[in-house]
């Protein structure tokens, strides 16, 4: 299948009526031209304009508080990156866990069973603090005492139990004729899972995986609670200076122009999943 | 001694009964074909010899030992009985030759170059050489169902259950299937089968056991119970099989 070759244009079919030809394309601009004469009469010519244009947009203030913000969205980054990763792999090993069947092993699909439970029910803003003031303040030693590594295994914790979910959705939308083919070959429990099922799962999943990542990717600046120097807190410390709200602003725009890349390419998996589904069916 | 040796064997499915006291003895070497209309439990049957659904009463046995007994090998149940489904059940993420491979090195600790090369050799031989490194879904049902068949013998078993492998299957892509079971039964396998085509079973079978309602009402040499079936709902099985051309 070549999706690369452009589409042979097209000779067959009723001949176009100027109206079916230039209708749409006149609708759509003069709907765009619409709102945006209907905004500036709003919004920015309004008497307001000036002042809301200083306290959110001020140029000059987001020229300067960017490399410190930035800098932040650094922080953010990294550990979205390996939150991802530990996510990925804990979320599986819990999935797994939970998908196990049998009295040997039934301590670990309790405890998978009472981690997801628990750690789904919890907002993970409580979460958050709950680890990052909490962990520290106890003074064990030997425990790391930075409210980073806390607050990251906090949202790593809360994250996996989704994770584990999605993945087991995954597990249990593969065909029980695929159980019976492993256990009739000889394939133990283990290998069954892992050989046959597993991949499967994760490939039907991976779409739902990569929402759950755009999710994640902004969820990491509840770490700025904790006093981690991320994007959003950055951003803060210089509102609170200055009572001006531009390095905010500052700071959503790197956002964005993260999570809008990272969703535009789930949709392309979504898409390439159905058509592979379709292709089977 | 019997190779496979069915006795006594009910079954249920929550409270319905799908499997009534059922006592069935193939011969090494033999071949046997379970007819019947859908839900009279020769499916169910096949997957009891098994051991791929549990059942209720009843034993088992492989060359006169229980296969639930303490001193049968699980692991050798899966290495001499080997099963085909009537939806092939192939692993879609693993090439054909990754599919029948994936036992012998798994589950019988065979070196993977040993796998392969036996792999390969079964698969040139059942025609399919072309499609080592094909994915099943590349493959057309007919050859998928063969690939399902090679995955099945790769653990070299001396038994076969083959369920209803040609029912999801094009009319012109039966032949194949059905003629690579001919060989296999050239060659002397033991074969246990279910199938809704009576020619075939005519032609290949040694035995014929027609199955109603979890019993088995009758058996016999396919020439006997094809032409004089004694029992009245056999005769009336058979007759609906003959008004609908399919005998």
């Amino acid at each position: 299948m070549s999706l690369k070759r452009p589409a042979p244009p097209r000779r067959a079919g009723r001949t176009l009526s100027a109206k079916d030809k230039y209708g749409p394309a006149i609708i759509s601009v003069s709907t765009v031209v619409a709102v945006t004469l209907i905004i500036r009469a709003v919004v920015i010519r309004s008497s307001q304009w000036p002042r809301i244009k200083d306290q959110f947009f001020n140029v000059d203030v987001i020229v300067e508080v960017f490399p410190k913000v930035l800098h932040g969205f650094g922080i953010n980054m990294a550990v979205w990156i390996v939150a991802l990763v530990v996510i990925a792999l804990w979320a599986l090993i819990l999935a797994f866990f939970r998908s196990l069947n049998g009295p040997w092993f039934a301590p670990l699909k309790v405890f998978s069973i009472v981690y997801i439970d628990l750690l789904r029910g919890l907002p993970s803003l409580l979460l958050v603090l709950l680890f990052g003031f909490g962990m520290p303040a106890l003074q064990i030693p030997g425990l790391p005492k930075s409210s980073l590594f806390w607050g990251a295994l906090a949202m790593i914790s809360s994250y996996s139990a989704y994770a584990a979910e999605v993945y087991r959705s995954g597990i249990e939308s593969v065909h029980t004729g695929q159980y019976l083919a492993a256990k009739a070959l000889g394939l133990s429990q283990v290998q069954t899972l892992f050989h046959c099922i597993l991949p499967q799962a994760i490939r039907n999943v991976f779409p739902s995986l990569l929402n759950l990542a755009v999710a994640l990717q902004k969820d990491v600046a509840l770490l700025s609670v904790l006093g981690v120097r991320d994007a959003v807190r950055e951003a803060q410390i210089y509102t609170a200076r200055t009572f001006n709200y531009s390095s905010l602003i500052a700071s959503a725009a790197l956002f964005l122009a993260a999570t809008i890349p990272l969703a535009r390419l789930t949709d392309y998996f979504t898409k390439k999943d159905r058509q592979r589904r379709l292709q089977g069916a | 001694m019997y190779k496979i040796e069915v006795e006594h064997l009910t079954k249920y499915y929550g409270h319905k009964l799908v499997l009534d006291d059922v006592s069935l003895r193939v011969a090494d070497h033999e071949v046997v074909c379970l007819i019947g209309s859908s839900g009279s439990g020769k499916s169910t049957l096949l997957r009891c010899v098994n051991d791929l659904v549990p059942f209720n009463e009843g034993v088992v046995k492989l060359d006169g030992v229980s296969i639930h007994d303490s001193e049968f090998d699980v692991r050798d149940l899966y290495k001499r009985i080997g099963i085909v489904f009537q939806a092939y059940n192939l692993f879609p993420h693993m090439t054909v030759l990754d599919n029948i491979t994936l036992a012998p090195k798994k589950v019988h600790g065979r070196q993977k170059a040993e796998s392969e090369a036996h792999g390969k050799e079964l698969l040139s031989l059942f025609g399919l050489g072309d499609f080592a490194d094909s994915y099943p879904e590349q493959l057309s049902g007919g050859q998928q169902q063969r690939v399902a068949i090679v995955r099945a013998m790769a653990n070299k078993p001396d038994i076969l259950l083959l369920d209803e492998v040609t029912a999801a299957l094009d009319p012109e892509l039966i032949g194949d299937v059905l003629s690579v079971i001919k060989d296999l039964r050239e060659q002397g396998m033991t074969m246990l089968i279910v199938t809704h085509e009576m020619g075939f079973a005519r032609d290949v079978a040694d035995r014929v056991c027609f199955l109603d309602g979890g019993k088995i009402l009758e058996e016999a040499p396919p020439r006997e119970l094809f032409s004089h079936p004694e029992n009245p709902r056999t005769r009336q099985f058979l007759q609906r099989i003959i008004e609908s051309g399919r005998l």
